[in-house]
Formats: C-alpha cells, structure tokens, sequence
C-alpha cells in the first residue's frame, strides 16, 4: 500500500538527493531536497557533525558527488582524526579531489568592527571551494559560530538570507548544522532561513541508557516519516533505525539447508529449512537450546558458510567448551575465520546499539547463517515492545541480506510453552518448541515443529537427547499412559527387545522340530525302499526260477515228440516193402 | 561603537615598521571607502615606513583562506605583531585606531 504511494510522490515531488546513510534516506522517501539546503540541529554531542560529514563521504564515494565541509569550529585535521573511526579516510577523497575540508577560523578578539560590511569573504570562498572540486554537496558546521564572532546580528542575518538564497541558485544540496538551545530549533533562529526541511538530532537517556533520536520535523513539498527514530553511531557511520523499516518484499528463496540434525530435517520435511528465514527455538532452561544452535552453526560451516553466533549468556570460550561435551568442536570454525562469535551483555550497551553493532557486524562479516543465544535476554535492556521492534528490525536486516537467523528464546518453565517472551512467534518462519516432559519421576526433553512455514513437517513429538555425539531425536513410544520418554522410553525398548528374543527363540526351536520330523520321516522312506527292494529282488528270483522251469518243461516236451515220430515212421516203411 | 571624545587618548605611532592588507570584494562603493579612508588615516596616524596592500578577492579568492577573512572589507595589521583585524569601511576612525592599537581606551 505505502509503496506505489512513495513512488508516486518522488515523481510527481521535489528532487531528492540521496545520503546513503543507512536508514535516513527511507524515512526521508529519498533523501535530502536536492539544491536546497537542510537544517540539522540538535545540542551538542548528537551526531551532527558526524551525520554531516557522512553525508559528504557516502555523496563522494557512492554516488560520486563531491562535497565541500566548511568547518567553523574545528579543523581539517581534527574532522579527519574524528571520522577516521568510522572507516572515513578524509585525507584520501581530498587528495582525489572527492571532498574540500576549508576550515573558518574567526576569533573575536581580532576583530573590531568599524563601519559597514558584508560576507563576501565567506561566500567567495565557498565559491572558490565549490568550483574547486565541482562540488553538489555543501556543508556548513557550525555556521551560528559566526554570531559569536561578529556583533551586527542584523548584518549576520541578512548576510546568512543571502547566503541561502545563494547557494539555492549554486544548485547545491547543502546541510547546515546548528544547536538547539532554549526550547528554540536554534539559538539564533536560523531555521527562519531555511525552511525548506529541518531535521533535529536529539540525545537522551532512557532507563539508563543513552539513546540518539532522529525527528524529520519539516520537508516542505514530500511525504517524510514522521516519528522519532533511534540512530546510532556505529562503526561505519550512521544507521537510523526506522521502526517501519519492514517492507516485506525480500526475495524467497526455496533453497533449503540443514539443521545440523538429520532427524529434525527429516521432521521438517525432509530438507530443513528454507534459507533466508528466520527461525524461533523456544524453550525454559536447560531443555537444548544452545545445543540446537551449534549444531545449526556447524553444519553450515562445514557447507563452508560463513557464521555468526552471538551469545549473550556465556563467553566464546565458554560456549566450545560446552559445546565440546556433545561432541560439536567449535574452534577449528573460528581458526579457519568461518565462524565469529560476537558475546556481549545485554545489559553492556542499549538495545538500539546492540542493534546497530549486530547490523555492522552483518555487513561487515556477512555471515549466511546467524544465530542469537538467547534473544530474550534483551529483555533486561528494553520492554516487551522495544524488543520486539528490535527483533522484526534484526529479522529485515538478516532477510534483506539472505541470512538464516535463528533466535533462541527462553521461556519461564513450562508453563508458557506456546508463547515466546518476547511475543515475536508471529515473526518467525518456522518455530520449534523444547519442552522438558516430566512422568516417572524423571525429566526428559521433548522437541516438535510448532510451525515451519512452507513446508510439510512433522507433527510428532520427539524425544531430543543429548549425546555425546551431539543431539540425536529418538522416536517416540506412544504408551498407554501417553509418550514415553527417558527410562520408560528404554523399559519399554526392553521389553520389546526381550519378546523379540522370545519370538526368535520359539522360532528356531519350531524349525528344529520341523527338521527331526523330516529327518525321521526320510530315514522311514529310506527303510521302506530298503524292503521293498529286497522283496522285489525275491520276486524277481522266483520268476526267474519259473521262466527257467517253464523252459526246461518245453524242451523236455519236443524230445518225446520228437522220438514218438519216429517210431511211427519206421512201422509205415516195413508193411510195404 | 560609539566612542565619546575626550576619552580616548590617540597618539602617532613609533617609528616602526608597519605592513597593512586591506581585502576588499570588488569595486563597491564599499571597498572604495575602505581605501580611501585607510589611506587617509594612514597618512595621518602611520609614520612614514608603512605599506598597504590591497587585495581584491573577486580577482584572487585564494587569497581569503590565508587570512581566514569573512567579513569585508577586512583591515589585517600584519607588522607590528600582534595579528589585527578590524573589519568595515573604516569610517569609524576611532575604532580604527584602537583595532590598530593607536589608541588606548582609557582604564579610568
């Protein structure tokens, strides 16, 4: 909804001339107005030089505009010293001809004033200064310093209206910073002259800790945000922090990667989770929740990804000895600079800091993987609310970079099982729950997908051990009673292992049987075909023995009939003769 | 600004080297003032051992930086030291001549 808006009113508003600086040029819908110049006030110690100066350094670098800083209060060198901090090397964008540092020097007691006279000098050499480098961008810090420096503030104030006017028709962006003081944007009432937009810096303590605010409170002819908005000086430069900053259009990646516990990617539908998304493990004291992360941790620096783990309950090394006890060496990651932990009290710094630091150590490392160890312990730092602004800012900042997070967050004992501390549940993509699941007079702990976003998971409760080779999920045994976790769990594997013995017992004693019975039947079969042989081989005799007799019986008949012949024939032959 | 007479007391200067730059921006009516005036007031209070230079900075605006001038025109006593700046058209000849230490207000 908010977004064609904006892109219409850059269209159809004035031109915006972009800062670069983290944060500001969202709220700012662009940035500053372009040839116009921007008052920047706020009392001392705000960031004023500072977010001044960054303006000229990311113009010159980023956008290759150069920039001209006319300093009223310190000098060139001063400002380089000051900013070096920040990564800003003023002394190599003004040997590059990208910046021109002129500092104005006046001291009052030089001066006596005798007559008429103007500000030529300073707009001459401004000019000078902006045609030197060809400069777009323009910064006056302080210029109310010349009110203590000359004494016709009737003079001064038509010399600055000119001024203005001046540099409106130079086309340049300018910035021009002033105090606050009195209830007044400025002491001297510059932002009369410059109305075009005013943006007022502010450092307050809260509860403790300090806190920069930065409040558009004017920009005439665009939309701009209009709340106060934290900001900090971090170790690039300024990052403002708006609130609003979710603008919920990163990238989906579909690319899944490992828990680092292959049973719980099986749960998680076989692959893990999806890159890129932010993950909750919730969980009271003690039930793994650490543990999770380092296995998270390691396997993505075995995929040789970068990563970054910040505890904020024990230091580094606290953490790879611990993790040493489930089996996760940790320090080879961090030798081979794959993994950076990051261990810092909540309590050391606010929670806006806290934000920026993890922000700049996000760009500067550039960690695939991210995990935060415990996030509820922000808690001591900010309310409910603030830290759950911080958490969906941190969630933009890893999403818009790709980053998988995992935020861990503990929850006070059982009882609040189903919602996170610090009410953020409805940010993540995929939560887990730890529970410590008590029956038989023993603790156990118990894991299941609460929510994964995008994926089938498992509904089932698995019981989480922690191993010395790191954490294993068993399944569990649904009992008559419910799950069976711990001893019962192991009562129940045994039983189960002793009927399964019984059953394979039984069995083998079944095919003895059955095989005595075959052999007795085969050696019964041998024994018959053994008689039965033998009587066929009698049989056999005795038909032999007839066949021979029966032989015998014809011969003995063919001789008596043969001999009966011829007794006949010899009767017949005699009679005639 | 306003100086009542009587109490000031304005003397010639001694007899030392002096070295006078006048910045001035352009032909103004201004700046021709401020030359005028100061060679005026030079001629009167300055022995005869002085010199004065005047720069015009729309011709050469490097020249502003060295002398951190602002304001102009801007008078810079450069000899006899201290550094002094007295910035206007000069036409207040008394306040000019105690920027140039010619006059000493008077304590009493």
């Amino acid at each position: 909804m908010a977004r064609p808006q904006r892109k219409a009113a850059e269209k159809r508003g004035i031109a915006k001339c972009r800062t670069g600086i983290t944060g500001l040029d969202q709220i700012m819908e662009g940035g500053l107005p372009k040839g116009r110049p921007t008052l920047l006030c706020g009392g001392a110690g705000c960031g004023k030089t500072i977010l001044a100066m960054e303006f000229l350094v990311r113009g010159a670098r980023e956008f290759n505009e150069a920039g001209v800083f006319m300093a009223f209060e310190e000098t060139g060198k001063e400002l380089g010293e000051n900013v070096a901090s920040l990564g800003f090397d003023l002394p190599s964008l003004i040997s590059h001809k990208k910046l021109f540092v002129d500092h104005v020097r006046v001291e009052r007691s030089e001066i006596e004033e005798t007559g008429e006279y103007d500000l030529e000098g300073l707009f001459i050499r401004l000019e000078a200064a902006i045609r030197r480098v060809g400069a777009k961008r323009v910064v006056l810090d302080t210029i109310e310093s010349l009110f203590s420096s000359f004494s016709n503030t009737n003079i001064l104030r038509a010399e600055l209206r000119r001024l203005f006017q001046w540099l409106k028709s130079k086309g340049v962006t300018v910035v021009i910073t002033a105090e606050t003081g009195d209830g007044k944007l400025t002491r001297q009432g510059i932002e009369e002259y410059v109305a075009d937009c005013v943006i007022l810096l502010d450092h307050r303590v809260e509860e403790q800790n300090s806190i920069r605010h930065l409040r558009v409170v004017k920009y005439r002819g665009t939309t701009h945000g209009t709340s106060e908005y934290p900001f900090l000086i971090g170790v690039s430069g300024i990052s403002v922090l708006p609130l609003s900053s979710l603008k919920l259009d990163h990238e989906a990646s579909t690319q899944r990667i490992s828990s680092g516990i292959p049973q719980l990617d099986a749960m998680l539908g076989g692959k893990g989770f999806y890159r890129g998304t932010s993950i909750l493990i919730t969980g009271a004291a003690g039930t793994g929740k650490s543990s999770m992360a380092a296995h998270f941790v390691q396997a993505a620096c075995q995929r040789g990804e970068r990563a970054l783990y910040m505890a904020s309950e024990q230091s580094r090394s606290e953490v790879i000895r611990n993790m040493r006890s489930i089996g996760i060496d940790l320090e080879p990651w961090v030798e081979q600079g794959l993994l950076q932990f990051y261990a810092n009290r909540p309590g050391s710094f606010g929670l806006e800091k806290h934000l920026v630091t993890i922000h700049d150590l996000a760009t500067a490392f550039n960690p695939r993987v991210v995990v935060i160890d415990p996030v509820t312990n922000f808690l001591a730092v900010g309310n409910d609310l603030e830290v759950k602004s911080m958490v969906t800012r941190l969630i933009d900042v890893f999403k818009s970079r790709h980053t998988t997070a995992m935020f861990t967050s503990l929850t006070a004992g059982d009882s609040t099982a189903e919602s996170s501390e610090v009410g953020v549940s409805s940010l993540m993509d995929a939560w887990l729950l730890l529970r410590n699941l008590e029956s038989n007079g023993e603790r156990n702990r118990g894991l299941y997908v609460l929510k994964a976003r995008g994926m089938a998971h498992s509904n089932q409760i698995r019981e989480f051990l922690l191993t010395d080779r790191g954490v294993r999920l068993v399944d569990a045994y649904i009992g008559p009673s419910g799950l069976l976790t711990g001893s019962a769990r192991i009562a129940q594997d045994i039983r189960e292992q002793a009927q399964a013995a019984a059953r394979k017992q039984q069995l083998a004693r079944k095919n003895l049987e059955l095989k005595q019975k075959r052999q007795t039947l085969e050696s019964q079969i041998a024994k018959m075909r053994a008689d039965f042989e033998m009587e066929e081989n009698s049989v056999l005799r005795d038909v032999e023995d007839l066949e021979l007799a029966e032989k015998d019986a014809t011969l003995v008949r063919t001789a008596m009939g043969r001999s009966r012949q011829a007794e006949l024939a010899r009767s017949h032959g005699n009679g005639r003769a | 600004m306003k100086s009542k007479a009587g109490k000031k007391r304005c003397s010639r200067a001694a007899s030392r080297k002096w070295n006078l730059r006048l910045y001035i921006a352009g032909e103004t009516s201004r700046s021709i003032a401020a030359v005028e005036n100061l060679q005026a007031l030079c001629r009167k209070y300055l022995p005869v051992d002085y010199n004065i230079e005047v720069i015009d900075l729309s011709k050469n605006p490097h020249l502003a930086a060295g002398d951190q001038i602002l304001a102009v025109p801007t008078l810079v006593r450069r000899l006899p030291p201290p550094l002094k700046k007295i910035i206007g058209d000069l036409s207040n000849v008394e306040r000019v001549l105690v920027g140039l230490d010619l006059c000493s207000e008077k304590t009493s």
